[in-house]
């Protein structure tokens, strides 16, 4: 494997994500929601401005959980059956360059476009309310901005993934609306419908690691239990395991979320 | 009409290096589809070797099996010395250009920024990319994107970007699609410039009126299988059609003409407002010039078979 091809084909993915203001647009959106959050989430309980961190985090976490993979799956999923179905992929493999080194020189391109936008856009609210935090509110700020971050890489993986898998372009964006609806919104009904079904017969550690499966739900974990107000606030203390509140832990899952979509894309991108 | 290969050659002892590009057997099955059925090839350096074939024949799937881009049900492959299924083919890849048919680019970056783009891919020095999109006559339009080229202008871009890094092989499939007549001028001026200097080209095309005199050999293929193979020429009298021949004659000396070819080749001419036009069986033809000679001819043409008689004569 050769770094140059993945360089240049990262690249161009990149530069095409700044020329067609992609970056610019998301940006703007993480900002211009956190920002809303920010000031005006506690408006139902008739308070308005900035709060603290656990409250704004927390608020931002189910935002996020929304967006992020949202955002990511609909950058990805045309990756490779974009050019494939373009009719330029046979043009690009003619040349020197591996399909793994395309593969991931397509997911680098476009994870450094996600990366930066996400950075850009809640990093502009830690501008604006930096005066209102201190060094730990900072802290924590930015361990969400970094999950976030993660976050964003998985959901992009899952969507390369799609992208190999597909026939076509059609297929890929069902697929990945589907893949967004299971990984938000299905996944958690799911374990709670077993729960309740079950009368609560299989709570207990080993079912709180079925949420490992789900990196929506790593995040989550991420973000919730490593604030301690915020654990209080969600009332899941006493379910989940100690063992899930290690931030290097899920950070180690987030990364194995990452890596693996790409292993198994990789086994399937073939001649 | 079929036709073996030309020539006898015996193919497991082919000496690789003679030849730029070898196939051995190859096959190709999707099920129960043999798009490539038992195909032997040896293409010599430096040629512009023509493979033509109708639609479903087996052109584009040879081809991208010689770029590596399907793996062969079978059969062995080599190109510029390395073996397509060899762990080395990539280097062998930027000895390579191609240019696919309906080329397609990247609408949002300009032609020079594409060349640079695939320049980088191939490991060829950018500074090449100016001259070349002066040589495909794209250096007025080098800045602009390529979503505003025309699609002559594409597919001269698409030429540019396959004589990246000065290949010693060329893949052309259909490379004049698009092109206006001074443009396909120009296009085969250059590709007989590459020939000259030691460029193998391996050129498709369903326009056989253009590559009838261009190609110094060629293959054709049906039914994923090579029917023919040789130059122009070999193919024509392996084919054995006959030549046409237009005779344009001083006054009224038809009967004495239909009386000699009657007797020599017992064919009724054709005729013409300034004459007979004929065919004569390719064995016959000197028999028939000097019986017809003295019979005040004002001229004479002969007409050799076109490669799209012998197309549909191999195709058969």
């Amino acid at each position: 494997m050769e770094l140059k091809p993945i360089i240049t084909v990262a690249a161009k993915e990149f530069r095409d994500r700044i020329r067609n203001r992609w970056v610019l647009a998301v940006a703007l959106v993480f900002a211009a929601f956190s920002l809303v959050i920010a000031y005006f989430g506690g408006a139902q309980q008739g308070v308005v401005g900035f709060r603290s961190i656990e409250v704004t985090i927390a608020s931002l976490v189910s935002l996020v959980i929304y967006l992020i993979p949202l955002i990511a799956l609909l950058l990805g999923f045309d990756a490779i059956v974009g050019e494939r179905e373009r009719g330029s992929l046979g043009l690009l493999l003619a040349l020197p360059i591996t399909r793994l080194e395309l593969m991931l020189g397509k997911y680098f391109g476009l994870a450094l476009a996600l990366t930066l936008s996400t950075l850009v856009g809640f990093g502009v609210v830690a501008l604006l309310l930096w005066k209102h935090m201190d060094v730990n509110a900072l802290f924590h700020y930015f361990g969400f901005i970094f999950s976030s971050v993660l976050l964003g890489l998985a959901f992009l993986s899952i969507a390369i993934l799609i992208s190999v898998l597909a026939r076509d372009r059609t297929r890929a964006s069902g697929m990945a609306i589907a893949a967004w609806f299971f990984f938000v919104l299905v996944f958690d009904l799911i374990l709670l419908g077993i729960l309740v079904t079950t009368g609560g017969k299989f709570a207990g550690d080993s079912f709180a690691w079925l949420l490992l499966l789900n990196p929506a739900d790593v995040f989550r974990i991420l973000n919730v239990f490593s604030l301690e107000d915020v654990r209080t606030l969600y009332g899941l203390a006493s379910v989940m395991p100690a063992s899930l509140g290690s931030p290097i832990r899920m950070g180690g899952v987030m990364l194995v979320w990452i890596v693996f979509p790409l292993l198994w894309a990789n086994w399937r991108f073939k001649p | 009409m079929k036709n073996g290969i030309s020539g006898v050659v015996n193919i497991s002892q082919v000496n690789n290096n003679q030849f730029a590009i070898v196939l051995r057997d190859v096959r190709k099955y999707y099920g129960v589809v043999h798009a490539v059925d038992g195909v032997d090839l040896r293409i010599p350096h430096g040629k512009i070797f023509g493979l033509i074939g109708h639609n479903g024949a087996g052109k584009s799937t040879l081809f991208k099996m010689m770029l590596g881009l399907e793996r062969p049900t079978s059969g062995e492959i080599i190109v510029a010395g390395e073996g397509v299924a060899s762990s080395n083919f990539r280097s062998a890849r930027r000895k390579l250009g191609y240019l696919p048919e309906n080329v397609v680019l990247y609408d949002n970056l300009s032609g020079l920024e594409t060349l640079h783009f695939f320049a980088r891919l191939k490991g060829a020095a950018l500074k090449e990319c100016e001259p070349l999109l002066d040589k495909v006559g794209l250096a007025h339009a080098g800045k602009r994107a390529v979503r505003e080229y025309s699609k002559g202008m594409r597919q001269r871009l698409g030429f540019a970007q396959a004589l990246l890094g000065g290949p010693q092989v060329l893949f052309l499939d259909e490379p004049t699609n698009g092109l206006d007549p001074q443009a396909i001028r120009d296009f085969y001026i250059t590709l007989r410039e590459l020939q000259q200097a030691g460029v193998t080209i391996v050129i498709t095309s369903h326009i056989l009126s253009e590559l009838q005199e261009r190609v110094d050999e060629l293959a054709i293929l049906a039914a994923g299988k090579v029917q023919a193979q040789g130059s122009v020429q070999q193919l024509r009298e392996d084919t054995n059609l006959p030549l046409i021949i237009e005779v344009d004659l001083f006054g009224d000396q038809n009967s004495e003409m239909i009386q000699a070819l009657k007797s020599i080749i017992n064919i009724l001419p054709d005729p013409t407002p300034s004459g007979l036009r004929f065919e004569c069986p390719r064995e016959r033809k000197i028999a028939v010039l000097a019986a017809i000679a003295p019979l005040g001819i004002q001229d004479i043409r002969l007409l050799e078979p076109s490669l799209e008689d012998m197309f549909f004569g191999f195709s058969e």
